[in-house]
């Protein structure tokens, strides 16, 4: 008596879903709370919009009730967070329904929203990587390869043959000769690699508020690239008056004061493309974020003679994003621009304020490069 | 699919001793379901069929992940209708199945005897099915988006339902002659003597209450007659809807009153089940291998989660306390009047009453009434109740007071109407412009505001005229406002 319509509610429901994060996907990336709640494949958003509303009970705050269990009066109820962790989607009546996304989906939803071109990886054909499949069987070999079901059948065949196994009975004993293991076959197969080299300014006038456009539109760039390629790497370098290579966590989270020299973070740049990523085998993204303030006219003119010979050659493209500061000048940009007039592979972008990331992304990401 | 033979042959049995326990339920069929069948089903809420509307599939994402993840199985699944279907998920164990089994006939019983489900609907699987054609008709003659766009609009006010109108017979619209009598009567004249008639009852008095009578009685009778509680009918028959409109909402509401005698027993439904089948399992049906894993289940379904009230937990322990008390006839004047603790504790009078009461209790009794009768300072003790509110200032939730006064109060509060809000039609006509005000009948909770808004753009896509409701926001008499375009919250 089953009938599964239930898989067409499903989708639908999924359906809406998209829908409802593509109608607000600017608000999605302008507020940075999903980031936060990325698992490993997924993220989690909340979208209070989606069910159904009623006419139901539920101050703003967490409500009242009756509960079961220990405590004195005045005491935290029982199952409370401790203090300092307030969850709001905990309360009663507030009815924020949290849907899980695959960043591949999400992916998806930026695209069609932005109308990003998909990729066109460089040299296509010419990266190749080897890997190993097991595909055959041969005759020697380590114990821990042994295949076990054809072991047993070349036995099986060999007992019967022999009349030692039949019908009434028997033991199937394998001797060596029917061991039978898993044979690999080495395979070049075409592979674009891709990798994210993340470059902040830190210094002094780079604040939490850029900081934080900054990490947005890492994520989104991220989980664009990631659903283009294959296998991805990302390295981030952060730099004031000097460059240094770190890790994600301490990308975001570094606050150091001091002069800026972009200069140092390209060269460090170009240095870890010339160890790691050989071009014709990478394709290499870094992308550079900064309140546009450089130290000198001289370490800019130095900057530029860095892209124009040694960066631009190796790179897809190069992006420089610019976030507008209170501090900064936003000179570097314009030095850019004035630089590489007519350079495809060269892409600016001003951001404004958080509700500029979008359009960032759409200039970083809409070349399809 | 049917069960595997050695589960019919427990099933047998259980519903013998079911009935030797003096249960009495329709005949019930169970269904071996797998996960995912389970699923799917208790999407439905436990329909094999229902109309196509995609938060049967927000209900499908919910549970099929949270099974996936092994953060929730449902175990029980079973539907009140004539016979009762229920469903038994593949792969669990025989004593798993056994529980649920003497679980069902417990729900079974319950559906068939208690009073507040006399007026449901037994056929409801084909009822439901019916459903399912016909809207899937309006869909292929109207659109599958319009349709959709439909039944989110009734299904945002279906819990704006009058529940305990099947169990009552409206009150007959007062004849014209008994209105007139009763205004005569309204007219204010004391008794006087003849020679002070003039003076104690002066004829411009008279003449000037007499006129003001004739003028409220000249003025349009109000619509509705009296404030309607349930919206979904008043809407049903004054808005201007198209036929299949019509259609649809009607069969949205016969679904929810359909539903909504299970919000309103779910405390002693779960606990009635759960004292059967803890009897059943205990008393007859354990092999002795199987008492461990039975405890285990046991437990689980009654646990508590800190903080919370888990219906089962308290159903059970109050039949059980009820069953005690009665036994030991600790009920009535002389045994609340006794002051003596030492007494009190050690009370029998050997009536032996128990079982025949909880019978009773079950026959007649919804949550409200069942929590409103015997709910007792003792029994608050031993379960170790209180009551808890929002602390803005510590951000978190407190334990606010373990008075038996209290907890019973906010108890009631959070059952009274299904734990719905009291919504009424008060005014079809506000204005004279066609204009639907609706009140929210305000006791201690407030609405959720983001939510009524919502809900009012559905209500107005219905009633395609501007839209009120009035309610009360901290204190604060509010009107909340939508005229099709913008949202307004005045002061009333």
């Amino acid at each position: 008596m089953m009938v599964h319509t239930i898989d067409l509610d499903h989708s639908r429901f999924k359906h809406i879903v998209r829908g409802a994060i593509r109608r607000d996907l600017k608000k999605h990336i302008a507020n940075g709370a999903m980031i936060a709640r990325q698992g490993a494949k997924t993220v989690s958003i909340p979208l209070p919009q989606i069910d159904l509303p009623r006419f139901r009970f539920g101050s703003n705050e967490g409500g009242s009730g009756v509960g079961q269990g220990e405590g004195e009066v005045g005491d935290p109820a029982p199952g409370e967070p401790q203090p300092g962790r307030a969850e709001a989607g905990e309360a009663p009546g507030e009815h924020a329904l949290e849907v899980e996304v695959t960043l591949e989906e999400l992916a998806k939803i930026l695209g069609e929203e932005l109308q990003l071109p998909n990729i066109q990886p460089k040299g296509k054909k010419q990266v190749t990587t080897e890997v190993h499949r097991y595909t055959g069987l041969r005759r020697i070999g380590p114990a821990s390869l042994r295949h076990l079901r054809r072991t047993f059948k070349r036995a099986l065949k060999r007992e019967i043959a022999s009349g030692r196994f039949g019908p009434k009975g028997g033991m199937v004993v394998p001797i060596r000769d029917d061991m039978r293991y898993r044979a690999w076959d080495p395979r070049t197969i075409p592979e674009s690699n891709a990798v994210i080299l993340y470059m902040m300014d830190v210094s002094g006038s780079m604040g939490d508020e850029q900081k934080e456009i900054v990490r947005i539109e890492a994520f989104w760039i991220d989980t664009w690239l990631r659903s283009q390629y294959r296998h991805i790497e990302t390295r981030y370098i952060v730099h004031d008056a000097e460059a240094k290579e770190v890790d994600q966590h301490t990308f975001f989270h570094l606050r150091e004061s001091g002069g800026t020299k972009i200069s140092s973070a390209y060269e460090l740049c170009n240095t870890l493309i010339d160890r790691d990523y050989p071009p014709d085998e990478w394709n290499i993204y870094p992308l550079h974020f900064s309140d546009g303030d450089n130290w000198s006219g001289g370490d800019t003119a130095r900057c530029l003679e860095l892209l124009r010979h040694q960066l631009l050659p190796k790179v897809n493209v190069f992006c420089y994003g610019q976030v507008r500061s209170t501090y900064g000048s936003g000179q570097f940009k314009t030095d850019l621009d004035n630089a590489f007039p007519d350079e495809p592979r060269v892409l600016t972008s001003d951001i404004p304020d958080k509700e500029g990331i979008m359009a960032s992304i759409r200039e970083f990401l809409g070349s399809g490069k | 699919m049917t069960l595997p033979p050695e589960l019919q042959r427990e099933q047998a049995r259980i519903r013998d001793i079911a009935s030797e326990c003096g249960l009495d339920f329709f005949e019930t069929i169970f269904e071996m379901v797998d996960g995912d069948g389970m699923n799917t089903v208790a999407s439905y809420e436990g329909f094999p069929v229902r109309y196509r509307h995609w938060r049967f599939g927000m209900g499908y994402d919910q549970i099929s992940k949270s099974y996936a993840w092994g953060m929730s199985k449902i175990y029980e699944l079973v539907i009140n209708n004539d016979p009762c279907y229920a469903y038994l998920l593949r792969g669990n164990s025989t004593v798993d199945q056994k529980l649920v089994m003497a679980h069902v006939y417990g729900h079974c019983d319950f559906f068939k005897n208690n009073l507040w489900f006399q007026p449901t609907n037994r056929r409801m699987v084909d009822e439901l099915a019916s459903h399912a054609t016909r809207i899937q008709r309006h869909m292929d003659r109207e659109g599958f988006d319009e349709v959709e766009a439909f039944l989110d609009s009734c299904l945002s006010i279906e819990n704006l339902i009058d529940i305990y109108s099947p169990y009552t017979t409206p009150p007959a619209a007062r004849s014209a002659q008994a209105r007139e009598e009763e205004e005569d009567r309204a007219v204010i004249r004391f008794r006087a003597k003849d020679y002070m008639e003039s003076f104690i009852n002066p004829p411009e008095f008279l003449a000037e209450q007499r006129q003001r009578l004739e003028a409220e009685r000249k003025r349009k009778p109000a619509f509705p007659e009296r404030p309607e509680r349930d919206v979904m009918r008043f809407l049903l028959e004054n808005a201007p809807l198209k036929s299949w409109q019509r259609d649809t909402l009607g069969m949205i509401r016969d679904e929810a009153y359909y539903f909504a005698p299970q919000r309103l027993t779910k405390i002693m439904n779960e606990g009635w089940a759960s004292y059967w089948h803890s009897r059943m399992m205990t008393g007859h049906l354990l092999e002795p291998g199987e008492i461990i894993e039975y405890a285990e289940r046991h437990a689980g379904a009654m646990a508590v989660q800190p903080g919370r009230i888990n219906p089962y937990k308290i159903g059970i322990e109050l039949f059980r306390d009820i069953e005690e008390r009665w036994n030991r006839g600790r009920f009535g004047k002389e045994y609340e009047e006794c002051d003596d603790l030492d007494a009190r504790r050690a009370w029998d009078t050997g009536l032996g009453e128990g079982r025949t009461k909880i019978f009773e209790v079950r026959r007649i009794y919804n949550d409200v009434t069942f929590i409103d009768e015997f709910l007792t300072p003792e029994f608050c003790d031993a379960q170790r109740l209180f009551t808890y509110e929002w602390n803005a200032k510590t951000n978190r939730r407190e334990i606010t007071s373990r008075d038996f006064g209290d907890i019973k109060g906010q108890l009631l509060r959070s059952l009274a109407n299904g734990g719905q809000p009291i919504i009424e039609v008060v005014e079809g006509n506000y204005a004279n412009r066609g204009e639907l005000v609706l009140r929210h009948r305000h006791d201690d909770a407030d609405l959720q505001l983001g939510q009524a808004r919502e809900t009012l753009t559905h209500v107005h896509r219905l009633w395609t005229r501007p839209v009120h409701l009035e309610t009360t926001v901290e204190g604060r008499a509010r009107r909340l406002s939508y005229d099709g375009k913008t949202h307004e919250m005045g002061d009333r």
